[in-house]
């Protein structure tokens, strides 16, 4: 689960959308309590301005700027230095290496998550019910797990002496693992940083869709299926366009959630990751608060924010498409 | 709509009318029965790769110190111990650690709930300009990385001498919980009819006081799933709480823990067991709200 983003953003919704509401049909009143509402939301807008939008603007303020450690401690005021952040940082061939890094980890994640969770909505609906009630109590211990828990356990799987991944590999499947060190090709570090990546993101997608399955019209699939559609026609035709809505909006949140990865590899590295173990998060925040030069930090994650807002701007569309925000 | 207890049957096990078992295209029994096993197979496979760090983690903590550092490891412990459990809580500072936690966490989600229930009821209630604007608000901060704003919000604090500081930890954990909180609570606010309220008010209510006497005690469902989805987010944050508390009386549970993942040579029976004493609140609160997770994604999506 992630620190700030809640697993799922969009909330229960009402089971009678389908009528408007009735104020939707009357004319305003314009009273009194035509103020009500926006004392109501001031606290909140103002909450929200001073926690998330002004820092967002301060962001792009220092990513402009040249904040180090003295202008922090000192409260000096900090230099204009232009564009100078963004074009030493482009122009560095060690950002454009985190930056294929982080995507092609985010993409081999996503991938292999909706995939696997694909699969798992659809096996969930025609196995045993004894079989897929103790399958999805399994899938929410491991949704539950923080995400700090989980590492630490995956951390010691791939101990080198004593962890399980090793002792499987040299023991049954008779390869020689014993006492391999995992972290020392980040090619392989990555393997399980990306499995407990994986398990923990595979859950919601899994019990997102299956609900989302329990959505189809089974006298569809029937219908279809006595056509003389195969299984893959009838995926295609009848069970796709049901679970599509869904499936896109869980792709997107995985996308945004993967491509932000920082605490698995954070902690897997006893916080202090190497250089070839650097994602975005993780070079902004090294960027930062190991080499102390803030603004350096803030314009890469300017530079990740934009990057992930075509994203964002794509989740909306389908929020507002369905109809979410009325 | 429920996702999970669902008792539904497997499509291939609902009874075909007899009249379609005999067309030719209408898969036979025995090739049902054959497919079920193979998904009950696939089935099987995704419930011990899901189950088994679970099971790890607390077979770990339970097991004696010997087994732990041993090349084989063996699924079942020989005996079961509790000196994992005994060494995690002599570490230093555990009792401050979840005192930090507590008093951060409580009142983080308590201030949420307060602000967010009177938003949702303004966004849940009225139609007024902006609306619309300040609900794309919400979603939007939502999906704003939180390594992104670590660092303003870490200048900030710093500035505002809260470095080190149970409440600008709070604050920060407040304000995070009020974007998914609110969302929440209006859902749930517009489920309450409306006419309630009216009644309430031609009896000589005010709009407010028809809110807090009325849909406010009706709303303690709603309340109760928001509020521990924001203690569990709260609970599980560690990065703000690392970079802002410094001093080890203050730590909270998480960065406690992380503490002991960084030393040399990892006690990893001790670092399970306390793994597990903080996964454990989490997991019971989190089977009480999962259903909600879980459906409110698609309810209102499978629409199209």
């Amino acid at each position: 689960m992630k620190a700030f983003a809640p697993p799922v953003s969009v909330p229960p919704q009402p089971a009678h959308r389908d009528t408007p509401p009735a104020a939707a049909r009357r004319a305003p009143r314009k009273r009194a309590g035509a103020y009500l509402p926006y004392a109501l939301i001031a606290p909140t807008v103002v909450a929200i301005a001073a926690v998330f939008v002004w820092p967002l603007v301060k962001t792009v303020i220092m990513s402009f700027q040249d904040v180090g450690r003295r202008e922090l401690w000192t409260g000096q005021a900090a230099e204009w230095v232009g564009f100078e952040q963004f074009t030493n940082i482009l122009g560095d061939g060690e950002f454009w290496d985190v930056v294929w890094r982080t995507v092609l980890f985010m993409v081999a994640c996503v991938v292999t998550t909706m995939g696997v969770g694909l699969l798992l909505a659809q096996a969930m609906q025609r196995m045993s019910t004894w079989i897929r009630l103790a399958l999805t109590a399994a899938l929410v211990a491991a949704w539950a797990m923080p995400l700090l828990v989980a590492t630490s356990i995956f951390r010691w799987f791939a101990d080198s002496d004593y962890g399980v991944v090793n002792m499987v590999l040299t023991k049954y499947l008779g390869l020689d693992f014993r006492g391999h060190n995992w972290w020392l090709d980040s090619k392989q570090g990555f393997l399980i940083i990306a499995a407990v990546v994986i398990w923990g993101a595979i859950p919601f997608v899994t019990i997102t869709l299956y609900a989302a399955l329990t959505q189809v019209p089974r006298e569809l699939e029937e219908a279809a299926a006595l056509d003389g559609a195969g299984a893959l026609g009838v995926f295609r035709y009848v069970t796709w366009p049901v679970i599509k809505p869904v499936f896109q909006m869980v792709a997107t949140l995985s996308v945004i959630w993967d491509f932000n990865v920082f605490g698995q590899v954070f902690l897997m590295r006893g916080n202090e990751p190497e250089p070839e173990y650097s994602l975005l998060g993780i070079y902004s925040f090294e960027k930062a608060f190991e080499s102390n030069s803030f603004s350096q930090g803030a314009a890469i994650a300017l530079i990740t924010v934009l990057l992930l807002s075509g994203v964002a701007v794509y989740y909306l569309r389908q929020l507002l498409k369905i109809g979410e925000v009325e | 709509m429920s996702a999970t207890t669902s008792t539904r049957p497997g499509r291939l096990s609902r009874p075909g009318s007899p009249a379609r078992a005999g067309l030719r295209s209408a898969p036979r029994p025995d090739r049902k029965k054959k497919s079920r096993h193979v998904y009950n197979l696939v089935g099987l496979v995704a419930l011990v790769v899901m189950a088994f760090p679970v099971y790890w983690l607390v077979v770990s903590a339970l097991r004696p110190n010997h087994e732990i550092r041993s090349y084989d490891q063996t699924l079942w412990p020989s005996s079961i111990t509790f000196d994992n459990f005994k060494r995690a809580i002599d570490q230093p500072n555990f009792g401050t650690a979840i005192q930090s936690s507590l008093i951060i966490c409580v009142t983080a989600v308590v201030g949420a709930m307060l602000l967010s229930t009177i938003a949702a009821f303004a966004i849940g209630r009225f139609h007024f300009t902006g609306r619309k604007a300040f609900m794309i608000t919400l979603l939007v901060i939502q999906l704003l990385p939180p390594t992104a704003m670590l660092i303003p919000i870490y200048i900030q604090l710093n500035g505002l001498g809260a470095l080190n500081e149970y409440w600008g930890v709070i604050v920060i954990y407040l304000v995070s919980a009020l974007p998914f909180a609110t969302w929440m609570i209006r859902g749930f606010v517009i489920n309450i009819p409306k006419e309630l309220e009216e009644s309430a008010m031609v009896d000589g209510c005010s709009r407010m006081g028809a809110f807090w006497r009325v849909i406010f005690p009706l709303l303690a469902p709603g309340l109760a799933a928001a509020s521990i989805f924001s203690l569990i987010n709260a609970w599980n944050e560690y990065l703000l709480a690392y970079v802002v508390l410094q001093d080890n009386d203050k730590y909270t549970l998480n960065v406690w823990l992380m503490n002991f993942t960084t030393s040399r040579g990892v006690d990893y029976g001790a670092l399970m067991a306390a793994s597990t004493l903080i996964a454990l609140p989490v997991v019971v609160f989190f089977m009480l709200v999962q259903k909600k997770m879980a459906s409110g994604l698609t309810s209102g999506a499978v629409k199209g």
